[in-house]
C-alpha cells in the first residue's frame, strides 16, 4: 500500500459568514507506507514470489481446518436455532483469518482469542465438545486444555489485549524461552483505549506479541467508516512503533505468510507486530442479531465470491491435490467429526451448581463458604 | 529491631519478598529510577535490576492489564498505581481480568498479584488524590482488600499479600506514610489476610476502624478512658475482604454497643457491611443502634476544608458517648 495523504473533512454545519475558517485550507496528513499482502487471489491464482511454500500435506491440513471450522460453525448455528445452544458469534467467511493467524505457533507459544476465534481455538487444540459446552453456558467450557497455552476469551471487547502483552512482557523479562503471543481482536476493539495502551506497552517493552486485528467491516451494526478515522487499521501500528502489514484475510496463504513473518520477527526479539486481516463477517454478529437492519444484501453478495474456502479449493484442485471426490470426502469427514463432538457434548452437558463457588478464590473465605453451604442446603446437596 | 516509618517498612517488605522469590517484580509509574513519588520503591532498581523493577507508560489500565498477563505467565507482579484516585482508569482491567481470570480459566490461571496504591486524605492534595474507594473493590468478587494502619502491620501484610494466591488490592494510608515510627522486627514477618487485630481491649463499646482513621480512633478511645472513665474496645480491621466477622461479632457480643469509623463515603460503605453482619450474627446482643462516623456522601473536598470531611477524634468520641447514653 503506497504512502497516502488524507484531507481533513470540512467543518460540518452552517458556515459562519463572519468566520475566516473557509479560507484556511485543510491540513494534510501523511499516513506513511503499509505493506499490502495477498498470495492467493480470488480466482485461486498464486503470486509465486510471496508464496510461503507449504508442502502438499500442510496445504491439505489448513484446507481441512477451514472446512472443519465452517462445519462446526454451521452445526452450532443449527443447534442454536433448535434451542440446543446459547447465543454465539458465528465466524462464517473468516476461516482463513482464523487458521492463518495461529498457523506458525508452536505449543510453547500463547494465543489470546476473541469470541469469534473458535476456528483458531480448534487448531490450537481446544476440543470441539468443550467449545459447545462453552457456548451453551457451562463453566468447564472455558477452562483452557491443560497442554494448551491459551487464554479463555474475554467478552468485554478489547479487554484481553493487555493480558497478551503482559504474557509477552513476562516472556521477555524472564528471558528463559523464545515463546511468542498472538492476540486477536476486531475492528470494533481497535477503538478501545486499552487496545492502544496495549500496543504502546508492547512497543516500549519490545514484547513478543503479534496483534491480529480481524477487520470484518462491521462491529454489530457499526461500519468501519463510523468506527475509525483511518480505515486501514494497519496504519495504526507505525504510530506506536509497531511494524504492520495489511493482508487479504480471505487468503489463507497470505495470512500464513503474514503471521509467519510477524511471529519470526517477535521470536527474534524485535518486539511486537500488527497484522490487519481484511475480511468480512458473512453472517450475523451473534445469533441475536439481524444484519438486514443495517446492511444490504448486495454488499454481502459481493463478498460471496471471495470465500476463503472456495478460493483454496480452486488452488488445490489446480495443483492436483483436490478433486470433486476428495472435497466431498473431506467435507463428510469433518461433518462426522463435528457430529461426534456434539454427541460428546450432549453427554457432558450436566450443570453442577456447586461450580459457582469453585474458582472465585483459591480457598473459600468464611463468608463465601457460608453462602455456599446455605445454598447447597437449600438444594439438598450438602 | 528498627524504628521505621510506614514508607520504610513497605520498602523493607518489597525487598524481602523480592529476595525470597525471583518471580516477584515491581512495576508502575515513576517507581524505578525515581523510587516512587512517595519513595516506597526506593533502591529496588539498583538491587534487583530493570527486568524486575520497571517504569511503565502512564496508563493505569495498561499497568493492571499487563500485570495480570504477567501473573498468567507465572510471575508475581506488584503493580503500583500512583494514587488510588487514578485506579478508576484501571477499573476495566481490575474488574474484567484481575478479579475474574482464576474463575474464567477454571483455576488454570490464578492471579497472584498485588495492586498497591496510596489512598485517603489529609495531605493537602489536589483533586483525585484523596479518595477512599475500598468499598468498590470489596464489592468485586475475586479480590481481596487489605489496609494496614501502621509500619509494622503494613510490612507484614504486604509480604502476606505478595505471597497470597489471589489478587490483592493493597491500600496504603498515605497520611500515615511518614506520620510516626514503630519498631519493626528484623526477621521476615507476615500477618494472615482476613484477620483483624484488637488494638485496644475494653468492655463498654466496640470501636471499629482501619487505615488512616485508626489514629483518631485510638486517640478518642484514650481520651474517653482518661476523661470519662469509658472503657472502649478498638478493632483494627486490617483486612476489608475477607472480613474477620468472628472477631467483630465476639467483641460486640461482649460490649453490646458499636461505632464504626471510616474515611470513605457513608452510603454502601464498609460500615454498612459490618452493620449487616452484626445484624445477622449479634442482633440479640445489641443494646443500642450502631453508629457510623464516616466521610460524607460528597466528593472529597478541596484541601482547605478537608479536615471537616475527615473523621476526627472529637467526632468519634461524641458518637461513642451518644451510643453509650442510648437506652
Amino acid at each position: 500500500m503506497p504512502s497516502q495523504t488524507i484531507q481533513t473533512s470540512a467543518v460540518r454545519g452552517t458556515p459562519d459568514p463572519t468566520s475566516s475558517s473557509r479560507a484556511v485550507p485543510p491540513a494534510r496528513i501523511d499516513l506513511g507506507e503499509i505493506d499490502d499482502l495477498r498470495v492467493l487471489d480470488e480466482n485461486g491464482e498464486v503470486n509465486e514470489a510471496l508464496d510461503p511454500g507449504l508442502p502438499d500435506d500442510e496445504l491439505l491440513r489448513v484446507y481441512r481446518a477451514m472446512v472443519l471450522t465452517r462445519k462446526f460453525d454451521i452445526r452450532m448455528l443449527n443447534m442454536q436455532r433448535q434451542g440446543e445452544m446459547g447465543t454465539f458469534a458465528p465466524g462464517f467467511g473468516q476461516e482463513a483469518t482464523q487458521i492463518g493467524q495461529v498457523y506458525p505457533l508452536a505449543q510453547r507459544d500463547w494465543y489470546s482469542p476473541s469470541y469469534r476465534s473458535f476456528g483458531a481455538q480448534i487448531w490450537r487444540g481446544w476440543p470441539m465438545d468443550q467449545l459447545f459446552l462453552l457456548w451453551d453456558g457451562f463453566f468447564e467450557g472455558f477452562a483452557p486444555p491443560p497442554d494448551v497455552n491459551d487464554l479463555p476469551f474475554s467478552i468485554v471487547i478489547g479487554s484481553h489485549v493487555p493480558l497478551a502483552v503482559g504474557i509477552a512482557m513476562g516472556i521477555r523479562k524472564k528471558g528463559v524461552e523464545d515463546a511468542v503471543v498472538v492476540c486477536n481482536f476486531g475492528d470494533g476493539a481497535s477503538s478501545q483505549g486499552i487496545v492502544s495502551e496495549s500496543m504502546n506497552f508492547a512497543a516500549v517493552f519490545k514484547a513478543p506479541c503479534v496483534f491480529v486485528v480481524e477487520n470484518n467491516g462491521w462491529a454489530i451494526s457499526t461500519k468501519l467508516e463510523q468506527q475509525s478515522g483511518v480505515t486501514e487499521l494497519a496504519r495504526r501500528g507505525p504510530a506506536f512503533g509497531v511494524p504492520s502489514v495489511r493482508v487479504d484475510g480471505n487468503d489463507i496463504l497470505g495470512m500464513i505468510a503474514a503471521s509467519t513473518r510477524a511471529v519470526e520477527h517477535a521470536r527474534a526479539g524485535h518486539g511486537p507486530y500488527l497484522i490487519e486481516a481484511v475480511t468480512y463477517r458473512m453472517g450475523v454478529h451473534t445469533t441475536a442479531d439481524d444484519p438486514k437492519v443495517y446492511r444490504s444484501d448486495d454488499e454481502v453478495r459481493a463478498w460471496e465470491g471471495k470465500c476463503p474456502i472456495r478460493r483454496m479449493e480452486r488452488h488445490l484442485t489446480e495443483r492436483g491435490l483436490l478433486d470433486a471426490e476428495t472435497i466431498e470426502t473431506i467435507g463428510t469427514a469433518c461433518e462426522q467429526e463435528v457430529l461426534a463432538a456434539r454427541e460428546s457434548f450432549r453427554k457432558r452437558a450436566i450443570a453442577r451448581p456447586e461450580e459457582i463457588f469453585d474458582f472465585v478464590y483459591e480457598e473459600l473465605p468464611p463468608e463465601l463458604a457460608a453462602q455456599r453451604d446455605e445454598y447447597l442446603r437449600r438444594l439438598g446437596r450438602a | 529491631m528498627a524504628q521505621m516509618t510506614m514508607v520504610e517498612a513497605l520498602n523493607r517488605a518489597l525487598n524481602e519478598s523480592m529476595t525470597a522469590d525471583d518471580r516477584v517484580c515491581v512495576m508502575g509509574q515513576d517507581i524505578a529510577v525515581n523510587g516512587g513519588v512517595f519513595r516506597v520503591t526506593k533502591g529496588l532498581l539498583d538491587r534487583f535490576g530493570a527486568d524486575r523493577v520497571f517504569d511503565t507508560p502512564l496508563a493505569e489500565d495498561g499497568i493492571v492489564g499487563t500485570a495480570v498477563g504477567m501473573a498468567i505467565y507465572g510471575l508475581r507482579p506488584v503493580a503500583e498505581i500512583q494514587f488510588s484516585g487514578f485506579t478508576m482508569q484501571a477499573f476495566d482491567q481490575i474488574e474484567q481480568n484481575m478479579a475474574r481470570m482464576r474463575n474464567r480459566s477454571r483455576g488454570k490461571y490464578p492471579i497472584s498479584m498485588v495492586m498497591r496504591t496510596p489512598y485517603g486524605g489529609g495531605i493537602r492534595a489536589v483533586e483525585h488524590h484523596s479518595e477512599s474507594r475500598e468499598a468498590y473493590w470489596a464489592h468485586t468478587p475475586g479480590l481481596k482488600v487489605v489496609i494496614p494502619s501502621g509500619p509494622r502491620n503494613a510490612r507484614a501484610l504486604l509480604n502476606a499479600a505478595i505471597l497470597d494466591p489471589d489478587p490483592v488490592v493493597f491500600y496504603e494510608p498515605k497520611a500515615v506514610y511518614r506520620a510516626f515510627r514503630e519498631d519493626v522486627p528484623d526477621e521476615m514477618e507476615t500477618l494472615p489476610i482476613g484477620t483483624a487485630r484488637i488494638a485496644r481491649e475494653g468492655a463498654d463499646l466496640t470501636l471499629i476502624a482501619y487505615g488512616a482513621v485508626m489514629r483518631p480512633t485510638l486517640e478518642a478511645a484514650e481520651d474517653l478512658a482518661d476523661l470519662h472513665q469509658v472503657d472502649v474496645e478498638v478493632i483494627d480491621l486490617l483486612s476489608i475482604k475477607p472480613m474477620d466477622t468472628e472477631t467483630i461479632v465476639n467483641s460486640v457480643t461482649k460490649t453490646g454497643r458499636c461505632v464504626i469509623v471510616h474515611e470513605g463515603p457513608r452510603t454502601c460503605g464498609i460500615a454498612a457491611e459490618i452493620i449487616a453482619r452484626l445484624n445477622e450474627h449479634a442482633f440479640e446482643y445489641l443494646l443500642a443502634p450502631i453508629r457510623r462516623v464516616t466521610g460524607f456522601d460528597t466528593h472529597f473536598p478541596y484541601f482547605q476544608v478537608e479536615r471537616h470531611y475527615l473523621p476526627d477524634s472529637e467526632t468519634i468520641a461524641e458518637a461513642v458517648r451518644e451510643t453509650l447514653a442510648w437506652e
